[in-house]
């Protein structure tokens, strides 16, 4: 293949060459675009990534908890049956057997995590302050591994126990908290237990760190009066954007009320699908015109070209053969516009990360060059096509009249 | 009578037919070229010389008539087959812009050959430096085409059109362009590979001293074949 067309490859690259201001512009543009693409593409990637990396630091990719209690209303006498259920009051559901269920879902290799949790709302005292809280009780082995709260440790160490109690980097500084000192943890009738204060934690986000509060499971139980049960199972998913998909299922498999981050942050994800949009059309956008300032240099350099291929239809050279030197004139064109195109991509990207805003980070992703390289090849083979085209068509005759 | 090379039967040739700017141009021409005929075509200008060399050479198609190239018929072929006989069978050699500018001489010379197959084998090589040698053409195959005088080109045009040892070599004014001194040189050229070689050779030609070193000379006017002095 690659020797069949030694002759194409030769005449393109020869007519390239005798021609370099106009390869040095159609390469520039094509350049200019290549680069444009890979910037704007790493950038949002890199973007959407950091927002969803954020935004899943602080929480559970799907949390199961136990089912919700309804009302059930007796359906209408005379069929017509408007509603079975209503809203009504949640307590504190416990969901029982939990450690089997562990077991069961630790045995799924798509889920890559599967921590217990107990939950329910407290009040800290310390001195005459108070605030309430969210208590969680924890197994710091397992939730680690859904919350990446030991890397987010600003004081102490990241331990908890029946004496020991994580807080929050607000709720510390409302409280005045150091690690090292006591605090009291008040939950409903009148259960209470005196804790000291391990480690301070700050996630970045304002909820988190002034509401929750870690203990581990057993002291969390006793205080919420759920002795052996727990209120919820957090699980980690190996692709995030399958929770939706995983809810659903492990709703059905459980028969437990379960909440996934892609429902929670709905309006994220929409935002997120717009931008990418957006960055779609640009992409498109700068494609198309690109393409389109290729095919008319093109078309002007088939015409310049118009005795040469008479000439060499004259010498025996087939339609086929003068479509494809054009062709790859296209390819080559765009390869070295996507190459030059690369180093400014890289380039720009080397600049957004050393000088600019510096919110965040982004590194290039092969894929994303290599899908820009293909596009600009691409795109180079589908400007030519159309001057490929009518260059293969010249009547040889006249052609090698043309002057 | 040696092999015929080429013949043609009653071919007309009408440029824009069922338009009112309709050209009839050809007028029933018939004739045969045989092998090793070195033959003048001559007439005004005007006349259809290079329409006509144009049919031969596969390159234009009549509107009427036959035309056999190594026996072939060639009035019903596609684009590909009548490319293929120009490219086993057919030589040329053009008045202006013969050479592509952007090879080296040698290059020129090997394009008909390349665009067969690709890499030109060595023996392909030593012919093409033969050929530039026999044109007078020493030690300048590298050299860039554009970089070369009317005479040098018009030399490695005949070359080039000799390199696939072609039955059939047809030139249209390959003199027209140059002085008289050089002109008569090109000229013993194609008469020297005429003899060599044995193709048929058919040169179109304005001037009557070049025409009259032709041992058969066909005289075009008006798109007819008017006197034919070497058959008779
Ligand atoms: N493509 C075409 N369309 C219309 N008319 C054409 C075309 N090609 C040639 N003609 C006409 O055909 C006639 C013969 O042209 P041709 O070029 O064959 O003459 P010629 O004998 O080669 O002349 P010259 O000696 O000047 O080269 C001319 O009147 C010309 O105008
Ligand atoms: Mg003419």
């Amino acid at each position: 293949m690659l020797a069949r067309f030694w002759i194409e490859r030769r005449i393109a690259w020869r007519f390239m060459v005798e021609n370099p201001l106009q390869t040095l512009l159609i390469s520039i543009a094509i350049a200019v675009g290549t680069a444009v693409i890979i910037f704007i593409t790493t950038l949002m990637n890199g973007l959407q990534q950091n927002t969803i990396n954020k935004t899943l630091g602080s929480q559970p990719h799907v949390r199961l908890e136990a089912t919700r209690l309804y009302n059930r209303l007796p359906a209408v006498r005379d069929g017509q049956i408007l509603q079975l259920e209503t809203m009504r009051a949640q307590p504190l559901q416990r969901i029982d057997s939990w450690q089997a269920l562990v077991a069961d879902l630790d045995a799924i290799p798509q889920l890559m995590a599967v921590s217990p949790v107990v939950t329910g709302p407290a009040l800290v005292q310390k001195g005459r302050a108070t605030a309430s809280v969210v208590v969680n009780g924890i197994d710091p082995q397992r939730y680690e591994k859904i919350i990446n709260l030991p890397g987010h440790m600003v004081q102490g160490r990241f331990q908890v126990g029946s004496e020991d109690v994580l807080v929050g980097s607000e709720l510390a500084r409302d409280l005045g908290l150091q690690a090292g000192d006591k605090l009291r943890l008040q939950a409903g009738d009148g259960r209470t237990a005196l804790l000291r204060v391990a480690g301070i934690f700050s996630m970045g986000v304002q909820e988190l760190d002034t509401r929750q509060l870690y203990v581990d499971l057993k002291q969390a139980q006793t205080l919420l009066n759920l002795s052996g049960g727990i209120t919820a199972l957090d699980v980690k998913i190996s692709d995030i954007f399958t929770a939706r998909e995983w809810g659903g299922r492990l709703q059905r498999l459980t028969g437990l009320h379960v909440k996934n981050w892609m429902d929670n942050n709905s309006q994220l994800l929409n935002a997120l699908r717009s931008q990418s949009m957006t960055t779609q059309m640009i992409r498109g956008f700068v494609g198309l015109a690109v393409g389109l300032g290729i095919a008319s240099v093109l078309a002007v350099s088939v015409v310049q070209r118009t005795r040469e291929v008479g000439i060499l239809r004259a010498m025996g050279s087939t339609r086929d053969q003068i479509l494809r030197v054009f062709l790859t004139q296209g390819a080559m064109l765009g390869a070295m516009g996507a190459v030059f195109g690369m180093a400014g991509g890289y380039g720009l990207i080397y600049l957004f990360n050393n000088f600019g805003s510096r919110l965040f980070s982004v590194s290039v992703q092969a894929e994303v060059t290599i899908t820009a390289l293909f596009i600009a090849i691409g795109s180079g083979i589908l400007a030519a096509a159309l001057p490929a085209r009518r260059a293969s068509r010249y009547d040889p005759a006249e052609a090698i009249r043309y002057v | 009578m040696s092999e015929v090379v080429l013949r043609l039967q009653d071919v007309n040739k009408v440029f824009e037919p069922d338009t009112p700017r309709a050209v009839h141009v050809l007028h029933d021409i018939s004739l045969e070229l045989h092998a090793g005929e070195l033959t003048a075509l001559i007439g005004p200008s005007g006349s259809g010389k290079s329409t006509l060399l144009n049919l031969m050479g596969l390159l234009d198609t009549p509107s009427s008539g036959e035309l056999w190239i190594d026996g072939q018929a060639t009035a019903r072929l596609d684009d590909a087959g009548r490319t293929r006989l120009r490219a086993h069978h057919i030589g040329f050699v053009f008045q202006f812009h013969h050479l592509i500018g952007a090879f080296s001489v040698l290059d020129n010379v090997l394009m008909p050959l390349m665009l067969q197959q690709g890499k030109p084998a060595t023996a392909q090589l030593d012919y093409a430096r033969h050929l530039l040698d026999a044109v007078g053409l020493p030690n300048i195959e590298q050299r860039s085409a554009k970089a070369l005088s009317g005479g040098q080109q018009q030399r490695v045009a005949i070359a080039r059109a000799l390199v696939g040892k072609p039955a059939l070599l047809l030139a249209d004014e390959p003199t027209g362009n140059l002085d008289t001194q050089t002109a008569e040189e090109v000229f013993a050229l194609f008469e020297q590979f005429n003899r060599d070689t044995g193709c048929a050779t058919l040169i179109v030609t304005h001037d009557p001293r070049l025409s009259a070193r032709c041992p058969r000379v066909i005289e075009l006017l008006d798109g007819r074949i008017v006197s034919e002095p070497g058959a008779l």
